[in-house]
């Protein structure tokens, strides 16, 4: 049998039910809102920034400065405990902070021999109902904010990471596919000690 | 379609907008910075109203396009209703909400409060407190008038926050 990660998937979905009760809290709304304005932020950028690799820089900025906010509000109403390493981390994301702030799971797979590198897969996400990208729009990156997203968390909890689209819906393939690699575990100091 | 996301989804995007326009693109010239923050709030707007009125019956009158916004819009968009409607019959509407949804979480320094209707971001510049809840109103001044120019009525709408945490929105009909 592979080495499994010391806890189990299972652990992680009942923590899934307990954010489930959480998510009342959270007031989840309609998408909708979310979804229109998402796709008017994109067009005016567009419109403004003229550049479609600019866009893709701003939108990833733009979830890499929500991402380093939106780790606290996960951190403090998920209920989740420390990880113990990044397989742990990525079920994490993908069963409980997907779910909890976007209302939809993934599927965390494609690990290396590492355990550095893997993809999780979406195959559906809120930010491209109604979506459908234009010729002139061909290099973009319409989901980026989420990569930035989730590359912002995870530097708040001391993983620096790179964080890409290998797939995309909108480009035509089969799902989402977003890879998820760690470059750096920076080590956490702390000014006093653990258990005090 | 049944789909649901963290209301702090939305807030952040705000946040967001209002960032990268204020502080980034347009750092110098918050009256662009405020156009584009609108415009955005605009489409939004547009697209809403053309989803929510799909099963209705076209308005007759402006009072019940007005009464649409204040109701079922609101409802829809924050969860609650506008609290007081006042017109003076010559078009122009006032629609106060006692608790803005997209303000309770903002800090607010006091003596703005003297500063009262918030029309224009140059006179703004001075405060910037002040300049940033402007800033973050012309998203849903934006969404209003999108929202009525969708149901065939041009207006113009701005906000009013001299009664902090209740905001109104004053939107004047163009004859």
């Amino acid at each position: 049998m592979a080495p499994v990660a010391p806890r189990s998937g299972d652990a992680i979905f009942a923590n899934v039910e307990r954010v489930l009760l959480v998510f009342c809290y959270l007031v989840p709304k309609n998408a909708e809102l979310f979804t229109l304005t998402y796709g008017a932020i994109v067009r005016q950028l567009l419109t403004d920034l003229e550049e479609v690799d600019e866009v893709n820089k701003q939108l990833d900025q733009m979830g890499y400065n929500i991402g380093i906010r939106l780790i606290d509000e996960f951190l403090a109403k998920s209920n989740v405990s420390r990880c113990v390493d990044f397989k742990e981390t990525a079920e994490v994301i993908a069963k409980v902070g997907l779910k909890m702030f976007q209302g939809i799971t993934a599927t965390v797979t494609n690990w290396d021999v590492e355990g550095t590198t893997c993809s999780l897969i979406l195959e559906d996400n809120p930010l491209v109902d109604f979506v459908e990208l234009p010729d002139s729009c061909q290099g973009l990156y319409y989901c980026n904010i989420l990569s930035g997203v989730v590359r912002g968390a995870l530097e708040m909890v001391s993983m620096k990471t790179e964080v890409t689209w290998l797939r995309d819906m909108l480009r035509g393939d089969d799902a989402f596919e977003l890879q998820l690699k760690l470059l750096k575990q920076v080590p956490e100091e702390y000014p006093y000690k653990d258990d005090e | 379609m049944g789909r649901e996301v963290s209301e702090s989804c939305v807030e952040s995007l705000l946040t967001e907008i209002v960032s990268s326009y204020c502080n980034g693109f347009y750092a110098d010239k918050p009256e662009l910075a405020a156009r584009r923050i609108e415009a955005i709030g605009f489409q939004v707007g547009h697209q809403l109203s053309e989803r929510y009125t799909m099963d209705r019956p076209r308005f007759t009158d402006h009072l019940e396009a007005i009464k649409f916004i204040c109701k079922d819009f609101w409802s829809e968009v924050f969860k609650k209703q506008i609290d007081n409607l006042k017109t003076n019959h010559r078009g122009t509407f006032v629609l106060q909400d006692n608790r803005f949804r997209w303000l309770s979480r903002m800090s607010v320094d006091p003596s703005i409060e003297t500063l009262g209707s918030i029309q224009d971001p140059s006179a703004m510049a001075e405060n910037k407190a002040a300049q940033a809840i402007g800033m973050h109103l012309y998203f849903p001044c934006g969404i209003i008038r999108g929202a009525l120019s969708n149901l065939g009525i041009p207006c113009a709408v701005s906000a009013d926050i001299s009664n902090l945490p209740a905001c109104s929105f004053v939107i004047r009909i163009k004859a």
